[in-house]
């Protein structure tokens, strides 16, 4: 989130796409009612008909996986209408900036694309820079290559009509949202974008987020309160898990995973660290090397030594491109090349897609260690029905976890707040933390390779890993501390001490943090800011729900992110009413200004600090698949052609094909002609593995069931409460018909296509309850992230004549 | 001085009772009998967060004798004001379930069932698993020849719902092991 889930309340506009936050996000759902309560309107986008729709102003049905046709027509209604906040646009983004000659897009294809690769070569996309190596620009934006002029130009085929064809909404639909939501582009105006993963599980899903991201820098909505881009996320500490990278290809703090091409520290910080030469841009992340070394001096301690490059060569390096994400982790483990492995707190034989083929993967593994509160269709995978655990060979070692209020930690939430959690009762049974287990297999492995040798023992051993998890001393090492005694300007630091905030962070290892952003969360003189409970709040903070001395967010505690763009150059807010800061009588007041410099009038810096020329990316080169977000149907698809090019789907996107399973449908295939979109529930968590083992939430949802329209129901011969069988080229689903009018069909290029919902929450753990709708979903991914398309797939139904599974 | 809500109707609630409500004729008697039943009575309220999405609501963990009687909304949480959803509301019903896991399990290769094993021997075990696999899997050199340190036949998935101090323990456990098939929720 660039905001806070309280910000909401300020938005005069909430669009949600792409996520049914009544439901799923209930109490974040307080905020919008709040804005709506204050004169907002309220839009809701999104396939089916839901409690979110049921309390906006209006909702609008779309065919999923149809986002960036839908933002596109907005983009170029904007445009054509010049509905956009001209100043911002011109001062803040790079609508100036000349693109290079080498770029151009022809039917769907952007320039450099290398089709045996399916890779684009992305330097075809760069601006053009003079001599010195500066953008240049046309601030007149008379220039065609201006980036403004690229955009109107690529979002000149995104006409209404297309627009509504593709989409199936209706034409009058979408003027009313793009009408509605187009009004924030006044200076005083402002609206949000709430999204969770109706954006993120699609081929296209980081381009559905950038043409989202780019009508908000069109908009002026960036920087200001009630304004932004909110990614509702689901899981309890997904933002600190993600920010402490427990992913392949990070290292904690949003740094790259090191590749066996950068073979020195240097080597990794030259390939790392951005460089401008406009001496405007603040371009933060040329302090990488100094969060990198940080992390490696926290990470080895004193072994860390200049000479031994901080033991950066103790760090596991992937190939250039190496993909080790669950879609190809999973096709490995098919194959057998996986042999075991670690599972915390995840349930892959239900959550992850095209599950037959995780189930069978799961079956081939030699050992799994576990840690769960509950069983579930992982950890018991092995007697799945029709499984015969005889042929089964894994041998498990299932740790019991103590779970939430057995436990004390900091978690993140969406708006980056820091928050500690209290121990309330000892862990029950035999149950340890997942911070005890881990450092107790370490311990022993550790223990194993100091008196056996083996394979680069330096490696295992030379880390500086607790014996003992403590949570509090964990977190005063995510913050960081200084190493020796260090003076920095007139200001002289002891040993030991706690870091006071990430620009006192060094590159000659005089510092440790293991994890940058965090880094000022805990203070020598206030202690754990996570544990602060303070209301407190200015006038001006409380006119827009601001709460800054509750817990503590990164960075700095700033809560709204980009701020510098909601103020003028002179520093005065564009919504005086609404202000996050103020430039008054020589100082920021507020919110945590995005750096302590004068306002832009006075020679301050560019706002967008994070991006390397310091403004808002209308363009952005840095996406594999096109630096301009582009229409692309999902992986199966319903039609046989794309009105917006040639290309069908994502020319890049990520797939495997290790299994009988890896399959797809043919475009417009008549055997699965119905588009399938998977959701969650108010009542069950995820994959429900924790939930259905609560008696009122298992009562209150107990069973898989498939929504659909009166009109599909009426062609299938269903009634509501039959149950039916639903079919994709990858398996099959028993559901209980819902029919209702909460789902209507969608006419698309002139015929009827049908859309039906399930919740996937349902597993054969809980017996008659259903099992994973994933049987059904593909096993394809988006090219940037490799995030999975769950939220599209071609299937077919029919009425059940025998049920086994409910 | 600030004072939170909660704070607020506590002292709002002493200022009452010192105004005496039995001098002025009420009979407290049913009153007082009715608190003395109150199910969190003699408890200790410690401030937790909800295990489950990312609005991070934190709850109010009433504990006597070391049990937990009752989780509700914290309503100093500025988010929630005190709210919890369905799910978090039925928190206490899961923390309890004798459905937990309370035993380390194990799963003999080939069985249909799990058995009971202590601590140590589980640690014991896995411990020599991940070496043997390390040891015999590791990756010294690319194809290429270039340096990579690293061990392919290993993953680790999971997960968010760890706390921060997990999650950094964690992931420096991973790549001190050289695991680079590593993923959880953030990707699904």
């Amino acid at each position: 989130m660039t905001q806070s889930y309280t910000d909401i309340a300020n938005a005069d506009a909430v669009l949600i796409m792409g996520s049914n936050c009544a439901e799923h996000h209930p109490i974040a759902f307080r905020w919008v009612l709040k804005a709506k309560e204050a004169g907002g309107v309220v839009i809701h986008v999104d396939p089916k008909f839901s409690r979110t729709s049921a309390r906006s102003d209006f909702h609008v049905p779309l065919r999923s996986g149809t986002d960036i046709a839908f933002l596109g027509g907005m983009c170029k209604y904007i445009l054509d209408k010049k509905l956009f906040f001209a100043d911002y646009v011109l001062n803040y983004t790079n609508a100036s900036f000349l693109v290079g000659e080498k770029y151009s897009f022809k039917d769907g294809l952007f320039s450099g694309f290398d089709a045996s690769k399916k890779k684009y070569d992305q330097s075809q996309w760069a601006f053009e820079k003079d001599e010195k190596g500066m953008v240049k620009r046309d601030k007149t934006l008379a220039n065609p290559r201006c980036v403004i002029n690229v955009l109107k130009n690529h979002y000149e085929r995104y006409t209404l009509d297309l627009v509504s064809q593709v989409t199936g909404v209706s034409k009058d639909n979408l003027l009313k949202v793009y009408d509605a939501f187009a009004a924030t582009g006044k200076p005083d105006k402002a609206g949000t974008m709430l999204y969770a993963l109706g954006w993120t599980q699609h081929t296209v899903g980081v381009q559905n987020i950038r043409l989202a991201g780019i009508i908000q820098l069109l908009l002026g909505n960036f920087g200001v309160a009630g304004g932004g881009i909110n990614a509702l996320r689901g899981e309890p500490n997904v933002q600190g898990s993600t920010d402490h990278a427990l992913l392949y290809g990070y290292i904690p703090g949003y740094h790259n995973t090191s590749i066996a091409t950068w073979k020195t520290l240097e080597d990794y910080q030259k390939a790392n660290t951005p460089k401008t030469v406009d001496p405007l841009s603040v371009n933060w992340w040329q302090n990488r090397p100094k969060y990198i070394v940080s992390l490696l001096k926290g990470w080895f301690g004193d072994y860390a030594t200049k000479d031994n490059d901080f033991g950066y060569n103790l760090l596991p390096k992937l190939d250039p491109g190496q993909d080790c994400s669950h879609l190809f982790i999973f096709d490995r483990m098919y194959q057998g090349k996986i042999k075991g492995g670690f599972l915390f707190g995840h349930n892959p034989c239900q959550s992850f897609p095209n599950t037959n083929k995780v189930r069978k993967a799961w079956d081939k593994l030699d050992w799994l260690v576990v840690g769960e509160v509950f069983h579930n269709e992982s950890t018991d995978n092995f007697k799945r029905p029709g499984a015969d655990p005889k042929k089964c060979k894994t041998e498990i070692f299932l740790l019991p976890s103590a779970y939430r209020a057995e436990k004390e930690g900091t978690i993140s939430n969406s708006g980056r707040w820091h928050m500690w959690h209290y121990k309330a009762i000892d862990p029950i049974g035999q149950c340890r933390s997942m911070g005890d287990m881990v450092v107790q297999i370490m311990g022993r492995v550790r223990a194993l390779y100091a008196k056996e040798g083996g394979a680069l023992p330096d490696q295992v051993l030379k880390h500086e890993l607790p014996a003992t998890f403590n949570a509090d001393e964990m977190c005063k090492k995510i913050n960081g501390m200084f190493t020796r005694d260090t003076k920095i300007g007139d200001k002289e630091y002891k040993k030991g001490q706690l870091v006071p905030a990430f620009p006192l962070l060094q590159t000659d290892g005089s510092t440790t943090s293991l994890n940058w952003v965090y880094c000022g969360g805990y203070t020598e003189a206030e202690g754990n800011l996570a544990k602060r409970r303070d209301l407190a709040q200015t006038p001006m903070q409380a006119k827009i729900h601001l709460y800054p001395k509750f817990a503590w967010a990164w960075p700095v505690n700033r809560r709204i992110l980009y701020n510098r763009a909601g103020v003028d150059l002179v520093g005065n807010p564009y919504n005086p009413d609404k202000a996050v800061i103020a430039w008054q009588d020589g100082k920021w007041v507020g919110d945590v200004p995005d750096g302590p410099a004068k306002p832009m009038a006075q020679g301050g810096p560019y706002p967008f600090i994070m991006q390397t020329e310091g403004h808002g990316q209308l363009y952005g080169p840095g996406r594999v698949d096109g630096p301009l977000p582009e229409h692309y149907e999902p992986a199966e698809t319903p039609l046989t052609v794309n009105p917006f090019s040639a290309q069908m789907s994502n020319p890049c996107m990520k797939q495997v094909h290790a299994s009988e399973y890896d399959v797809l449908c043919k475009n417009g295939d008549p055997r699965f002609p119905i588009v399938l979109t998977t959701y969650c529930m108010t009542e069950h968590w995820c994959s429900g593995s924790e939930t259905r083992n609560g008696p009122a939430l298992l009562e209150a949802e107990p069973q898989q069931y498939v929504e659909m329209s009166p009109q599909l129901a009426e062609e299938k011969g269903v009634k509501n409460g039959d149950v039916v069988v639903v079919e994709s080229l990858r398996g099959r689903v028993e559901a209980v018909a819902m029919v209702t009018v909460r789902i209507k069909p969608f006419t698309v290029m002139g015929k009827t296509v049908h859309l039906v919902g399930m919740p996937f929450a349902f597993g054969w753990t809980k017996p008659k309850c259903g099992d994973a709708v994933n049987r059904l979903t593909t096993s394809v991914g988006d090219p940037n992230t490799t995030i999975p398309e769950y939220k599209a797939c071609l299937v077919n139904l029919k009425k059940a004549t025998k049920v086994t599974e409910l | 001085m600030s004072v939170s809500r909660r704070g607020f109707i506590k002292l709002l609630g002493a200022g009452t009772a010192c105004l005496g409500l039995s001098q002025l004729g009420l009979d407290l008697k049913p009153a007082q009998a009715y608190a003395a039943r109150l199910k969190t009575e003699g408890c200790k309220e410690i401030i937790s967060i909800c295990p489950f999405c990312s609005c991070c609501c934190n709850t109010l963990v009433s504990v006597r004798d070391g049990k937990i009687i009752n989780i509700e909304g914290d309503p100093d949480y500025p988010i929630s004001g005190g709210g919890l959803c369905a799910k978090g509301a039925a928190l206490r019903s899961l923390h309890v379930s004798e459905k937990r896991l309370t035993k380390p399990l194990y799963r003999a290769p080939g069985s249909s069932k799990w058995v009971e094993k202590d601590w140590d021997w589980m640690l014991e075990k896995i411990a020599r698993k991940v070496k043997d696999q390390r040891d015999r899997d590791f990756m010294l050199k690319n194809e290429a020849g270039l340096e990579v340190n690293r061990l392919e036949s290993v993953f680790s998935l999971g997960t968010s719902q760890m706390s921060n101090e997990e999650c950094a323990v964690t992931h420096q456990a991973i790549r001190s092991l050289g695991i680079v098939h590593i993923d959880h929720q953030a990707r699904i």
